[in-house]
């Protein structure tokens, strides 16, 4: 079925929607791939460091925070992010170079298993949706499920067509990292499948199940 | 009779194939797409072939690369032994043609300095250059870019000799069962049997630059070919991997001899966006 959803990606947004739903999306993607992960994940990593070292007379390997200090880290890592990352929806794209007078070059998806390792952590501080391509692991689905997050898969070697949905560009931050920076990107009616829904329901095991004539 | 090339022309031909090979795909490619969206029976699936038809189109209407992924430039270089190269290395002018043709063609620059360190090169330079030298007077030049979603999908099977073709046949599936929907089907798929570790793999991606269209000359081996793809499109993944019949256009096998001891299988996925350039100067 085709929906039309627009950001910022909230719970209530989630739950409307299910595997194998055809999406147009209006609004923000943040864009970031393997190399700023890297680096989002590593703020993280520092400040979280930082957090315990202030904490008085704490056993450091002990993580099981009261709740108001839970409640005061997650915020302090939250303001570690280039971008506001409640609710966000997080586009995992290197583009081409854009030729003069346009916001962007070829833009599609790229594989999201390299975001694997990583993307737990920012959906756990609130981040909603991914886009990309290609299969995730356990643990990424788990951390959708906790989360009330969701999985879209753009169409993958579309990235002339996909472009033209994306109407502006403007850099965030790690200019250094050439196509791999982070992007701020408003889009108009951007066309997704949601692959793996906020109940963990999988597209790509149940569609080609359906349709495997041998395995 | 020994003919003068000069590098310059070595190196504007190479600018140009990167630009061309990004933009554009060959005939046969963009033949067996459209036909694919005749065959495919899932509905999501026939919308998906026919976003890549618009997606060609937009590619080469506005001069925006198929895919943002415009890959590592893979160049093959059939070098006739009477052919004398004037002005310079031929490796440095096929380098500089990458370099010029990723740089005024505003591709995408994915290539790293070191494996490990990471550092970009900002040029996509170097390129991956296998020379073979032929008879003649020629320069034949094929550029292939390479992009990493399907690359990092292929695998390198050492089969033993009592694996027969049953094995081998096994062994391909596996591989693109695995690839799936990360390496953006419908893909092709390249294999190459025999030679050594290292032969079987330079086969199989030189299968990937023969149109889709062609089948092996060798009688046993186009059945190979045809029984396989037929087997892979019931396997189920489809278009984007979301389920469907259309999960590969064509299987392209190369053989070679092998040692007595050995049977080795290598299969190299690529895309639907299966790009090459050919020329010959
Ligand atoms: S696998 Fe091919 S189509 Fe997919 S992103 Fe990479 S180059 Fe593009």
């Amino acid at each position: 079925m085709d929906k039309y959803i627009t950001t910022p990606i909230t719970a209530e947004t989630t739950k409307g929607l299910r595997a194998g739903d055809y999406v147009y999306i209006t609004g923000t993607f943040y864009v970031a791939r393997d190399a700023a992960h890297k680096r989002l994940i590593e703020a993280l990593e520092k400040e979280e460091r930082e957090f315990y070292a202030r904490l008085p007379k704490r056993d450091k390997n002990n993580g099981n925070l009261a709740q108001p200090e839970e409640e005061a880290l997650k915020k302090k890592l939250r303001e570690a992010l280039p971008f506001p990352v409640i609710d966000s929806a997080v586009y995992y794209m290197g583009p081409s170079p854009a030729r003069e007078g346009r916001p962007i070059g070829s833009a599609g998806p790229t594989t999201a298993s390299r975001m694997d390792k990583y993307a737990p952590r920012l959906l756990d501080l609130g981040q909603k949706a991914m886009i990309g391509k290609g299969k995730r692991t356990r643990e990424v689905i788990d951390s959708i499920i906790r989360n009330q997050a969701m999985y879209f898969a753009a169409v993958g070697g579309a990235g002339a067509l996909l472009s033209k949905c994306i109407k502006s560009s403007e850099l965030v931050c790690y200019e250094d990292l050439g196509a791999e920076a982070v992007l701020k990107l408003e889009v108009e009616d951007f066309p997704v499948i949601v692959v793996i829904d906020s109940n963990g329901n999988n597209l790509y095991e149940t569609a080609i199940k359906e349709y495997a004539e041998i395995i | 009779m020994i003919r003068t090339i000069s590098v310059e022309e070595i190196t504007n031909n190479i600018k140009e194939m990167c630009i061309e090979a990004n933009h554009y795909l060959s005939k046969d490619m963009e033949e067996s797409l459209k036909k694919a969206a005749g065959q495919e029976t899932s509905a999501l699936g026939r919308k998906i072939l026919n976003q890549l038809q618009e997606n060609l189109q937009t590619a080469g209407e506005e001069m925006i690369p198929i895919c943002q992924d415009t890959g590592m430039a893979v160049v093959f270089v059939e070098i006739g032994q009477e052919v004398h190269v004037e002005g310079g290395l031929l490796e440095d002018a096929i380098h500089e043609g990458v370099r010029l043709g990723y740089s005024e063609g505003f591709l995408r620059k994915s290539v790293v300095r070191d494996p490990l360190i990471r550092e970009n090169t900002k040029d996509n330079t170097p390129a991956v250059i296998h020379y073979e030298i032929a008879a003649g007077d020629k320069v034949k030049l094929t550029l292939a870019p390479k992009g990493f979603g399907s690359e990092n999908m292929s695998c390198v099977f050492m089969l033993k000799p009592s694996d027969g073709i049953e094995g081998v046949k096994h062994a391909i599936l596996t591989a693109v069962k695995d690839a799936g929907p990360n390496a953006c089907p419908p893909m092709v798929v390249g294999v190459g049997i025999g030679g050594t570790f290292e032969k079987c793999a330079l086969l199989a991606k030189k299968a990937l630059t023969r149109p889709v269209n062609e089948s092996s000359p060798i009688p046993y081996v186009k059945e190979m070919e045809e029984e396989l793809l037929e087997k892979i499109n019931m396997l189920g993944i489809g278009p984007g991997g979301l389920g469907g019949r259309v999960t590969a256009l064509a299987v392209n096998i190369n053989t070679y001899p092998t040692h007595i001891a050995g049977l080795p299988v290598a299969v190299n996925i690529c895309c639907h966006v299966n790009r090459h350039a050919a020329r010959e100067l």
